[in-house]
């Protein structure tokens, strides 16, 4: 093996920004879906973990990792659908159930996925983009996921969804003003059910890809906060579908950065270089967030940015 | 039309001066709805205890007897229910102005984190000025950190509640840091931690009872919190900034003072909480202070609908639930998470059952 000094720094990080940028990627997706509704939804780390867990479990029980994305996809749509239920009832505060499904999807996915910490399940395959290159370094970085690859898809068909089609006119409209989407005649509910729902079901997704393919086990440490990040993610991306394809390469980055140091031999301060990702997103926010004004692109209706 | 003239003013009874049936209905109101929603949190856990392969009825009698069933368990769920009050406070304080702050953990664990530094550094001064200044230094980091989650929300407009969430993540990496780097106690192995204050500087128990004085600070806390939220002039303009931040701005209030110091007082609590788990139940910062009763506090303070009296109830029933938790663990062979399990449905019934308040008409004023 090479040895490709810091240059191996800046390679894992690269390779880890496309690695751990995955999940950010599916959830901040999702989340923006759900937040273009006017809905915030808080407690998609709770359905990440879940997704993550049932994933896991149905690739071992079936043999098949693809059902377990599935699986893991429709487990996140039935959070996303308890969400949007509890909110459309009057004076119930989208935040706060945020909070509490957050509580209970890391609940459920423990309690659930108690028996999954020990087998190894069969997990998803890798692309081989390196095949060009000698340095296995190099050719371990590129080793990319098709999840990877269908969420780099995913961000400009979202956006053309929902700058070009008629269904996502009506997101939109339901985002911005739910008095003018009711004077339509359309169900604002059910609009947000069904974005709500959708947002889950990526998120879902998004937690497969930490169990089926990297770290590429269950166990319960396995969300640190990732699908909270995604939804400071959002807000930094300015409800833009490109942008966020940007954003979770970036948070992806960070987060590689404590364990490309310590590939190398920089041990000291391994903790502090695993927040990373927390004060970047905190730094982030404190850049863009202004007191005065609402942030260009928010959706009228979105509580958190009133 | 004719219910009006008979329902015209009747402000107080007949029978005791100064006592209006309307203060009854409401009350009654804050209290049957909240209890209606853990009936039916009872049931929902119920059915999947039962999904799980236990008999939910066993599991109630088990969950009783590990809580309140001896007194043994008694002790035990005190000794929970005392770090609980205070995360419960640290939510509940800043909901008075409209805050949603969720990062309780991370105050809970700077704040054990700076006590026992600032109790390693001056081992040797008397144990009374040790854990006095201890106490005064974890709130005072606590403080800080929620502070700084207020802060930013004021003064650049930063969501308070992904703030407070994030601040929690990084603390929990600084105190990883500084356990295992540079605060870290040579002698300290397998598990590292800072160095032990010893036993003679720990905080001592309760004469008669096997429960340390945190309990009684969590309470003092509490009844405190709400003198000054419902009987002082700063607790009326914090209720005032949460019910129209436009109007109490008319009124000439200062919002950023009074949130800065409800967020700091917040902040206080919580670091006070992990102030007492360092001295008087680990002896030590280490990994084993992010024991989650940051997060379990903000479920009893929505369940208490953010009062600090009614803190008090609802943190003593969470602390018998995890008090709990070991028992189910060793008995039904039910997983930790059963308790994770069951604070969340009780959260999501609570939230599902603010919808119901004004629905019922024998809650409603009659005058």
């Amino acid at each position: 093996m090479e040895d490709l000094g810091w240059w191996g720094v800046v390679l894992a990080v690269l390779a880890g920004a496309i690695r751990v940028s995955t999940p950010f990627l599916f959830v901040s997706l999702g989340e923006l879906l759900t937040e273009k509704s006017g809905r915030i939804n808080l407690g998609l780390e709770g359905t990440l973990v879940m997704g993550a867990m049932s994933g896991y479990a149905i690739s071992y029980l079936t043999g098949s990792p693809w059902l377990g994305v599935l699986v893991a996809g429709v487990a996140g749509a039935l959070f996303g659908m308890l969400h949007a239920a509890i909110c459309s009832l009057p004076r119930v505060n989208d935040i706060a159930v945020g909070i509490a499904l957050m509580l209970l999807g890391t609940g459920l996915a423990f309690f659930l996925g108690k028996a999954f910490i020990q087998p190894q399940a069969p997990i998803l395959p890798a692309i081989d983009f390196g095949w060009w290159s000698d340095v296995p370094q190099v050719r371990a970085a590129l080793q990319i996921n098709v999840l990877f690859v269908i969420g780099l898809l995913l961000a400009p068909f979202l956006l053309w969804v929902l700058t070009n089609t008629r269904w996502g006119l009506i997101v939109r409209t339901v985002g911005d003003s739910a008095d003018a989407a009711r004077a339509m005649g359309y169900s604002v509910d059910l609009v947000r059910l069904a974005a709500t729902m959708a947002g889950g079901f990526l998120a879902g997704i998004g937690g497969s890809f930490l169990s089926l393919y990297y770290p590429g086990s269950w166990n319960e440490g396995l969300s640190s906060g990732q699908g909270l990040m995604a939804v400071a993610l959002v807000i930094f991306a300015r409800w833009h579908p490109i942008r966020c394809l940007g954003a979770a390469l970036l948070f992806g980055g960070a987060g590689a950065l404590g364990p490309a140091l310590q590939s190398v031999g920089v041990s000291q301060g391994y903790y502090l270089f695993n927040a990373a990702p927390y004060v970047l997103t905190l730094v982030i926010m404190i850049a863009t967030c202004s007191p005065t004004r609402t942030l260009a692109g928010a959706p009228g209706e979105l509580s958190i940015t009133k | 039309m004719v219910d009006q003239i008979a329902r015209l003013p009747r402000t107080a009874s007949p029978l005791f001066p100064g006592f209006s049936l309307d203060s009854v209905r409401r009350g009654a109101e804050a209290i049957l709805i909240p209890v209606g929603a853990l009936l039916a949190t009872a049931i929902v856990f119920g059915l999947f205890v039962a999904a799980a392969g236990a008999d939910p009825l066993e599991t109630y009698s088990l969950m009783y007897r590990g809580a309140f069933g001896t007194w043994f368990s008694w002790q035990n769920t005190l000794q929970r229910t005392a770090p609980l009050l205070l995360t419960a406070l640290c939510v509940a304080l800043p909901a008075k102005l409209g805050l949603v702050i969720i990062g309780g953990e991370g105050a809970l664990v700077m704040g054990g984190l700076v006590s026992a530094a600032v109790g390693a550094a001056l081992i040797g001064v008397p144990p009374w000025l040790l854990l006095g200044l201890m106490a005064m230094a974890g709130m005072a980091a606590g403080g800080a950190w929620i502070a700084l989650a207020g802060a930013l929300r004021q003064f650049r407009g930063v969501n308070e509640t992904i703030s407070s969430l994030l601040l929690a993540y990084i603390a929990i990496a600084l105190m990883n840091h500084m356990v295992e780097g540079p605060l870290r106690d040579p002698a300290s192995l397998n598990k590292p931690s800072t160095p032990p204050l010893g036993e003679a500087n720990m905080i001592g128990s309760i004469p008669g009872l096997d429960v340390h004085w945190g309990l009684v600070f969590g309470l003092i806390a509490c009844l405190a919190a709400y003198v000054l939220m419902q009987r002082t002039t700063f607790g009326f303009g914090a209720r005032m900034v949460g019910g129209n931040v436009r109007a109490a701005r008319m009124a000439g209030l200062s919002v950023t003072t009074l949130s800065m110091i409800t967020c700091f007082l917040a902040g206080a609590s919580a670091g006070l909480a992990g102030m007492v788990e360092v001295a008087a139940v680990h002896g030590s910062a280490k990994a084993s202070l992010v024991a989650g009763y940051g997060y379990t506090g903000i479920l009893i303070a929505f369940i208490a609908r953010q009062n600090p009296l009614a803190v008090i109830p609802v943190a003593l029933m969470f602390g018998g639930i995890a008090a709990s938790g070991g028992l189910l663990q060793r008995r039904l062979d039910l997983p930790d998470a059963t308790i994770l399990v069951l604070q969340g449905i009780a959260f999501v019934m609570i939230l599902a059952s603010d919808t119901l308040y004004g629905r019922f008409r024998i809650f409603q004023p009659r005058g």
